[in-house]
């Protein structure tokens, strides 16, 4: 399949599958030549508005979900600053892999990658085979080197320009003399250099939602004393919450920008839990980042908005005739889950699984309280190890449990034992663990120290296991 | 202490070094073990909510924290509201926890990157009212930081847990130095109790009240946590020959 395009008089393709590829169509060459060439190809007109505008939806749903800046970067790109937003994702790889999963997940096969500057995360992205790329700091340079010229943004005469002078990496033409590519080329060509290499400045103009919550402050005089950024930040809550009050929302992510004085965007973004609209707490949320921005030479517009915003109506308190609630806690959840990130921050809720590893899942702390717990039928370990720990036991097969076993370079006799508990395989989800079995012990050694092993199968029969003995947790 | 020297003075001056404390506006509250022998050793009968504690593994359970982790569990479960738990590495088994009494939906765990941040979301914690408890797994703890902790829960009156636990068994030193905790706690592993028949039985810990700030130190054997997180008292009776008595009991009857 072939989208097709017009350029003048002419009729182009613009964009071809990889179907049309392997049967040696390229973009740029005629419509006409590439029916003629692949019998039944299927040709459809391309549609640059509609495709801008899905970019441009596309880049209001990254901005709500992932960064306070945002824009789009024609024809196929968004660019994001994400300063003072990956914490909420834990951390850039994870944020990246997660962003490339969502689109895959939609029908976008997508490519990210992170940069100290917009051109050499663009040339990246684009040019590097790989669907997530991090390129840590200060090493933008070398990043940039083994990359075509075409990575540049630069227009098709200057590349095929160069092309012909016998430039094919920007590695070779960062070597060359400015003054007389310059002369040649124009100004253009040493700009999109310096961008990409991270030598200038390149501001994003972030979009912006035309329904979103937002509120600035301009200053005559440029501030930068933290002092004074929280109070401008207290009183700007304070308006967006009045905002907020009147339309009945309240915010589940709030981004302050601050505009320095020498053109550039320093940012923070904090996520709630719950939908708040709290003056104090939202506050306390922004002050407790305010010590991660920069203020260069001083910041002359803060601005503060609320892009992801849920409605929040007031509710009953119940009265102190009744029995007590619980207190809330939720902003002591959003105070940590900014700090540490919101991962990191979790409950642990049952899952119906025999196999202990899978017998639990991470929920996060808001979410709605289940009151399931456990079967408590057998004790469990205070400890459980992520990986269970191979010993050399000496048993009697087939169920009794070990006469004494070797962990860590220790023997240990058995003085108590009990079990076994017999674990099965979850065959009717995993093929591989038909037959699987694993028998547990609790074990006690003379001094007292109590531990969890299993054996892997179920000692008759080898297909059940290795019959190797683990050691999975340790009993307090 | 005793009321045989109704001394005006000393009382005056108990009130005053109070108030040079600080701090102590909120009325001491205690938990109680229920076990006589253990709460008699802590002042006001109990262990001091709105006060840091710390709790450490003997032998192996200093680098593994097992018994410490259930120890402090079960005195979490003891307690109203939620309980933080904030941690470097996950290695806790939930269903553990949940086995001596507290319900996974009253745990909320954080996991800290590093020591550093551990210790600011443990005080964040512990600043915060409405928490029953809030547990740690720290390796070390300075005078500065167990200072703050200190405080933060004072303000609060949330109970702090730190459970000391070291990566190895020679770091384990650094549990003799100060801290500003108020009581200081060693739970070591001991032989469980003696069944009849072949398992076994319920755990026991040799419980070492190491400091005891305006108490007395106290070395005990108990038996562990059960359902409600309730420690016990190993009752002497289970080492007596029984099984003769009431043999001899029957041959009188019949």
């Amino acid at each position: 399949m072939v989208l097709v395009g017009r350029q003048g008089n002419r009729r182009l393709v613009v964009a071809a599958d990889r179907a049309a590829l392997e049967a040696g169509l390229r973009v740029g060459m005629p419509a006409t030549k590439a029916q003629a060439l692949v019998q039944g190809l299927v040709v459809m007109n391309a549609e640059p508005d509609a495709d801008a505008e899905a970019l441009e939806r596309l880049a209001l749903w990254a901005l709500r979900r992932y960064a306070p800046m945002v824009a789009v970067d024609p024809p196929d790109g968004l660019v994001m600053d994400t300063m003072g937003a990956d914490h909420l994702h834990g951390g850039e790889q994870m944020m990246l892999t997660d962003m490339v999963e969502r689109l895959s997940q939609v029908g976008f096969s997508a490519r990210a990658a992170m940069a100290d500057s917009w051109g050499a995360a663009h040339a990246v992205a684009r040019y590097v085979n790989r669907t997530v790329s991090l390129v840590t700091v200060n090493a933008t340079c070398e990043a940039i080197l083994p990359l075509p010229i075409a990575a540049l943004r630069l227009p098709d005469a200057i590349v095929g320009g160069l092309r012909v002078l016998g430039f094919d990496r920007v590695g070779e033409l960062l070597k060359q003399p400015r003054a007389p590519l310059t002369l040649r080329f124009g100004p253009e060509l040493c700009r999109r250099l310096d961008q990409a290499a991270g030598r200038l400045s390149e501001p994003i103009e972030p979009v912006r939602p035309a329904e979103m919550v937002e509120v600035k402050r301009a200053f005559g005089e440029p501030i930068g004393a933290a002092e004074t950024i929280a109070r401008c930040v207290g009183k700007l809550v304070q308006a967006l919450s009045i905002e907020l009050e009147t339309k009945g929302l309240g915010a589940r992510r709030l981004d302050l920008l601050l505009y320095r004085v020498d053109n550039r965007i320093e940012a923070i973004r904090v996520g709630t839990a719950l939908p708040v609209r709290d003056v104090k707490r939202l506050t306390r949320l922004l002050c407790d980042k305010i010590e991660t921005v920069d203020p260069g030479f001083g910041i002359e517009l803060i601005r503060l908005s609320a892009p992801l915003a849920e409605p929040l109506t007031p509710r009953q308190t119940i009265s102190s005739l009744i029995e007590q609630r619980d207190t809330d806690i939720s902003d002591l959840i959003d105070i940590l889950g900014n700090r540490v990130g919101e991962e990191m921050l979790y409950r642990f809720t049952p899952v119906a699984s025999d196999v202990p590893e899978r017998s639990f899942r991470r929920v996060a702390p808001a979410s709605a309280e289940t009151g399931d717990a456990w079967p408590d039928h057998w004790p469990r370990p205070a400890r459980l190890f992520a990986v269970p720990e191979l010993i050399e036991a000496i048993a009697l097969l087939p169920d009794h449990p070990p006469a004494s076993f070797t962990w860590r370079g220790i023997r240990r006799r058995v003085k108590r034992a009990d079990g076994p508990e017999r674990v099965f395989g979850e065959w009717w989800k995993r093929d591989a663990e038909l037959a699987a079995v694993r028998d547990y012990f609790q074990v006690e050694d003379e001094a007292g120290e109590r531990f969890w092993i299993y054996r892997a199968g179920d000692g008759e029969d080898a297909g059940a296991g290795s019959h190797r003995w683990f050691l999975h947790g340790i009993f307090g | 202490m005793s009321a045989s020297a109704p001394n005006a003075a000393i009382s005056d001056l108990r009130t005053r070094i109070a108030r040079l404390e600080g701090g102590n506006v909120r009325e001491r509250t205690v938990l109680p073990f229920g076990i006589a022998p253990i709460d008699s050793h802590l002042p006001g009968g109990g262990l001091a909510l709105g006060a840091l504690h710390e709790v450490a593994g003997g032998g192996n359970g200093a680098i593994d924290g097992a018994a410490a982790s259930l120890f402090a569990a079960g005195i979490a479960a003891r307690t109203q509201g939620k309980v933080l738990w904030c941690v470097t590495r996950q290695d806790l088994f939930a269903p553990a926890i949940a086995q001596i009494g507290l319900h996974p939906d009253r745990v909320i765990y954080v996991e800290a990157g590093d020591d550093k941040s551990l210790l600011a979301c443990f005080e964040e914690g512990l600043r915060h009212v409405g928490l029953g408890a809030v547990v740690a797994e720290v390796a070390r703890l300075s005078m500065t930081a167990s200072r703050r902790l200190q405080l933060a829960s004072e303000g609060s009156g949330a109970m702090g847990i730190a459970i000391r636990r070291w990566r190895r068994q020679t770091e384990a030193a650094d549990f003799g130095q100060p801290t500003a905790s108020v009581t200081r706690w060693r739970v070591s592993v001991l032989p469980s109790r003696p069944l009849p028949v072949p398992g076994v039985g319920r755990a026991r810990w040799q419980l070492e009240l190491i400091r005891s700030r305006g108490g007395e130190t106290l070395d005990i054997e108990v038996e562990a946590c059960d359902a409600k997180g309730r420690l016990a008292l190993p009752s002497k009776l289970v080492d007596r020959p029984s099984q003769k008595e009431i043999g001899r009991r029957l041959a009188a009857t019949g």
